[in-house]
């Protein structure tokens, strides 16, 4: 399988199954699109109406040599079956450390659970060290594992969090082990101490920052309506200009109100802001801030201002590292990880702050996918298969999608909350993931004509 | 040298699938609520460390 596109003008061939990536001329590309093995004569002759016969003869010629290499028309090699490994470990959990938040953001998927079912408010030391307990006996062998702190807003329970890492690095070492640590936070309670605690402790951190302040304060609220962004913006600013070598990401939401925002990320980064991200906002249709089919062709033409925006400042030999365009291609990770998705359910769960699992945050509280609690483990051994068994072979529409090998079928809570089965993914959400990396492969391929000078840059 | 085509990644996909799978990589989140980290950035820990 093959995907191709154009890209101002750059005609780009992307081999699905090996990841291989061409840039090709007009007479290559007319012939890709018709290639069938075994046929060059035909495509001889059928191309040869269109340009040059001598032309289409090197064409097919250096097609079939990428074939026969395994660089183009590579076949799947797992035939289209494949069975997830069952490791039957968990290495990251996601602990809601509070459910109470600064913050009353329009479009929190997390809100409705703030004030139900999880309303205890702060996850006690106790609870927390259950979970950590729980995670270091479910990973076996696994030595590095993971827990973000999460939310409503985790600092607001900050001393448990300090607690913990401690804890978890003791009890880590002690089994040789090693616990990478993330917060996710509004950065309303960023203080210079707090900044100092994070990085110190080589603890990652994404602050949520949706770019323009008059985007940001439609969305990110306060109890009363106010907008926050002039509270966040200052204890960002203070945290990166006293770490400017923190492991950190900006992260902004954009939504029906904010479609052009490419804009947001240069504002992030016109601050001083090199590490970013935007997402789009994960809401049912009838909220009004809801993205909707007719709002794709506005969406795809912002990533690719995005990617100009982002070739343009490189070219000035800014740093950028906008987060979903940053592919790795030279120590990605490996064909079965790819297929099998973001291990929700199975090897990554979440932790309300009462001890409660659910395959992951987006889940917690939902009817039906309480998995067990820290201390019994998972119980759920059905809903374990369930998550097990999602991957692209087995979801819908995935086995014959371009994209497949980059997103893993998406994200397994986006397809419950809009079609009712893990197995059937969100179709917006495709849409927008396979534009974002079409401008991913199109700035990599960019970078890697212009650092070779337009011969070819892989090794054949 | 080819003229028509130029290759700008190679076939990294298909490269070791046989000892890969360890799972020592780091958890992907495919969410897009939360920008953890998906499968299309992060590395191979193990191939990292050959």
């Amino acid at each position: 399988m093959i995907h191709k596109f154009i890209f101002d003008g750059t005609r780009l061939v992307l081999d699905v199954n090996s990841g291989a990536l061409h840039s090709v001329d007009e007479v290559a590309w007319d012939v890709i699109g018709g290639y069938i093995p075994g046929k060059c004569e035909e495509l001889v002759n059928k191309y040869s109406a269109l340009h040059p016969r001598h032309e289409v003869e090197q064409a097919v010629g250096e097609i079939e040599l990428l074939v026969e290499q395994g660089f183009l028309f590579t076949g799947d090699p797992f035939h289209g079956s494949w069975e997830q490994p069952d490791h039957r470990v968990v290495k990251a959990l996601c602990l809601f450390l509070s459910d109470k938040c600064s913050l009353q953001c329009r479009y929190c998927f997390a809100r409705p659970n703030v004030s139900s079912a999880r309303s205890a408010g702060l996850m006690t030391e106790e609870v927390g060290a259950q979970a950590i307990d729980f995670l270091l006996r479910a990973s076996g062998s696994r030595r590095r594992i993971e827990v973000d702190f999460f939310g409503g807003e985790p600092l607001l329970n900050f001393p448990v969090l300090e607690r913990l890492v401690s804890y978890g690095r003791e009890r880590s070492l002690a089994l040789g082990k090693e616990i990478n640590y993330t917060v996710t936070t509004n950065a309303l309670g960023l203080t210079r101490k707090i900044g100092d605690y994070l990085c110190e402790n080589q603890i990652s951190i994404i602050l949520s920052l949706d770019g323009r302040q008059e985007v940001h304060d439609r969305m990110r609220v306060f109890s009363n309506g106010k907008g926050s962004y002039q509270s966040v913006f200052k204890n960002i600013l203070g945290f990166i200009q006293a770490h400017p070598r923190a492991n950190y990401y900006l992260r902004g939401t954009y939504s029906a109100y904010n479609l052009d925002f490419s804009d947001d990320i240069t504002h992030m980064l016109r601050q001083g802001f090199s590490r970013v991200s935007i997402e789009p906002v994960i809401a049912l249709a009838q909220e009004d801030y809801a993205l909707a089919e007719e709002d794709l062709p506005v969406i795809a033409k912002e990533y690719e201002k995005l990617t100009r925006e982002i070739v343009s400042r490189l070219e000035e030999g800014q740093e950028v590292d906008f987060y979903h365009f940053n592919i790795d291609f030279d120590e990605g990770v490996c064909l079965p990880k790819r297929l099998g998705g973001c291990g929700a359910g199975v090897e990554y769960l979440s932790v309300t702050s009462g001890g409660d699992l659910y395959p992951c945050h987006q889940f917690a509280g939902r009817e039906g996918f309480l998995m067990g609690n820290v201390n019994s483990g998972v119980v759920r051994e059905d809903l374990r298969q369930l998550f097990r068994n999602a991957h692209v072979y087995k979801k819908e529409g995935c086995g014959s999608c371009w994209a497949r090998n980059y997103c893993s079928g998406g994200c397994h809570a986006n397809a419950h909350l809009f079609n009712g089965s893990i197995y059937k993914p969100d179709q917006l959400a495709c849409r927008i993931i396979k534009k974002r990396l079409e401008c991913a492969l199109y700035l990599k391929a960019y970078q890697a004509m212009k650092e070779n000078n337009g011969i070819n840059c892989a090794e054949i | 040298m080819s003229k028509h085509i130029k290759t700008i990644v190679g076939p990294y996909l298909t490269k070791a699938i046989k000892d890969r799978g360890c799972g020592e990589c780091q958890t992907s989140c495919q969410s897009a609520c939360k920008t953890s980290i998906t499968v299309s950035n992060q590395i191979c820990l193990k191939k990292k460390n050959e």
